[in-house]
């Protein structure tokens, strides 16, 4: 009798790093990433990776507000009434935000000048809420936490990934936050000192972004080809 | 629907998740109510307590921007914490002027945040969004040395694509050559309009490298389309940032309107 209440009893205390749970920390990497997979928070991506300091950033501020909301509503999920679930995630999210944004402005006004609009672009962010609307109103808040983790991290390598091949060839230049704008290139390659390089300006502009996202997808599915819908 | 059925229903599952909240209907109209209300309530005075709290961090944070700017402006260098020494050194007076070009108030010495004659603290942005008629207005004057020479520094504010632009345009002593400016702006597009606040477009307004000017009697100053000619009177605009750049132009022209009332009418007096 002991024995078989223990087993019983055994799965319902899965451990934080069982194999089910690191599954919530890797897929949105690969199999089911928000941009590339289910093609979420686009806008975004597109709006903040002409430099990569500012992919830097953003992706800290969203890895944040993710575990916060995932966080918060998990633990509140028995609670919150279901017709106005959407709302009340609204407002947790944009309360977050909101928090950042006054802290950053009173402690690091130097970060909160660079973030400037994208503090607004996150309570827009469509990952955000889906995570809260798709997982952490169904399940507990250690798992809620290791899946806004897994998608942060998910949306902060493509963010990280285009904003190096758009800073690279249209800046070319590196940033990161508390080092500035790196130049590699010497000054006497280019066109306008007699060399034979320009800068393209065209990686600047927010198509290059879509282009770019387009082509990772590409280079994604060719390598996992389990992503590749049939028709 | 199981009560017609009462034999044939199986027992519901036990589930110790949904058990402990069945105690009340979390869908009814009231409950409903009762947690929009209680949440509202909550997020509103946590909102509200941090905004008051972090209050005057933030408004130190934007006074040294503003020094910061000012000092930009007439192309000296200073970092967040070390700025106000550096202020009290270069700016030597705080004029307050009203549309006329008559001057209403000046100070020098440390600037305090909280005195409202203080021209130090008026806010132009504030002012401008206002919409109050010119007349009722007081427009900030700083008047700075630097190697023996005396510079004045112009705050201006105006519109860009999105949103609000805003910079501060120094000016030699001939109260007409600019001396150099810095721009900033709040949600100008990043990479075409949101330009104006990097170096390569604000050098076009450095003494050294170009000499610009701001207009005599009728005051017409311009940024012009990228790639158009310009003379001592109008700057090259930003590609792609057309709309931006036009509202610099617009910006440092309409201000200056007023403060060339103030410059021909008091100019000797100043010194």
């Amino acid at each position: 009798m002991s024995t078989e209440t223990a087993t019983a009893v055994a799965p319902k205390k899965e451990s934080l790093f069982s194999k089910k749970n690191r599954r919530l920390l890797t897929d949105p990497l690969d199999d089911s990433n928000p941009i590339t997979v289910q093609v979420l928070g686009i806008c975004s991506a597109l709006a903040i990776t002409v430099q990569v300091q500012q992919a830097v950033i953003m992706s800290l501020a969203v890895l944040f507000v993710m575990i916060g909301g995932n966080v918060i509503i998990s633990l509140m999920r028995n609670i919150i009434p279901d017709r106005i679930r959407i709302i009340v995630q609204l407002v947790v999210i944009a309360s977050l935000v909101i928090i950042v944004d006054e802290v950053l402005k009173a402690y690091s006004p130097d970060i909160s000048e660079k973030l400037s609009v994208f503090v607004g672009l996150i309570i827009t962010n469509c990952i955000i809420m889906g995570r809260l609307e798709a997982f952490a109103l169904g399940n507990k808040p250690g798992p809620a936490m290791l899946d806004a983790v897994g998608n942060a991290m998910g949306y902060a390598w493509i963010l990280l990934a285009v904003a190096l091949v758009r800073e690279v060839f249209g800046s070319g230049a590196i940033s990161f936050p508390g080092m500035g704008q790196v130049k590699f290139l010497p000054e006497s390659w280019f066109m306008a000192n007699g060399g034979f390089y320009e800068n393209n300006n065209l990686m600047i502009l927010p198509p290059m972004a879509l282009i770019t996202v387009g082509i990772i997808i590409w280079i994604q599915r060719s390598r996992n080809q389990g992503l590749i819908e049939e028709n | 629907m199981c009560a017609a059925v009462k034999s044939g229903c199986p027992p519901p599952l036990p589930d110790p998740e949904t058990e402990k909240t069945m105690a009340f209907n979390k869908n009814s109209n009231g409950y409903t109510f009762l947690f929009a209300i209680s949440m509202v309530v909550l997020v509103g005075s946590i909102l509200a307590y941090m905004s008051l709290s972090l209050k005057p961090l933030q408004k130190a944070n934007e006074a040294e921007k503003k020094m910061m700017n000012i000092l930009g402006a007439i192309g000296v260098p200073s970092e967040r914490g070390a700025v106000k020494p550096e202020f009290a050194k270069y700016v030597t007076e705080r004029v307050s002027i009203d549309s006329e070009g008559r001057r209403v108030n000046s100070m020098s010495g440390d600037v305090n945040p909280l005195d409202k004659s203080d021209p130090f603290n008026i806010d132009v942005q504030k002012d401008f969004r206002s919409k109050a008629p010119a007349s009722e207005l007081n427009f900030p004057l700083f008047v700075c040395e630097k190697d023996g020479q005396d510079l004045y520094v112009v705050p201006v504010v105006g519109k860009g694509l999105w949103g609000p632009i805003w910079g501060f345009v120094a000016l030699e002593s001939d109260m007409e050559t600019i001396y150099g400016a810095v721009f900033d702006h709040k949600t100008e597009t990043p990479g075409l309009g949101a330009e104006i606040k990097d170096i390569p477009f604000q050098e076009k307004f450095n003494r050294e490298d170009d000499v610009k000017k701001i207009k005599g009697v009728t005051p017409h100053f311009a940024v012009v389309k990228s790639g158009l000619p310009t003379d001592e009177y109008s700057v090259d605009g930003i590609t792609g940032g057309t709309i931006t750049s036009k509202g610099v132009g617009e910006m440092v022209d309409r201000t200056m309107g007023i403060y060339l009332k103030y410059f021909q009418s008091a100019p000797k007096a100043q010194k």
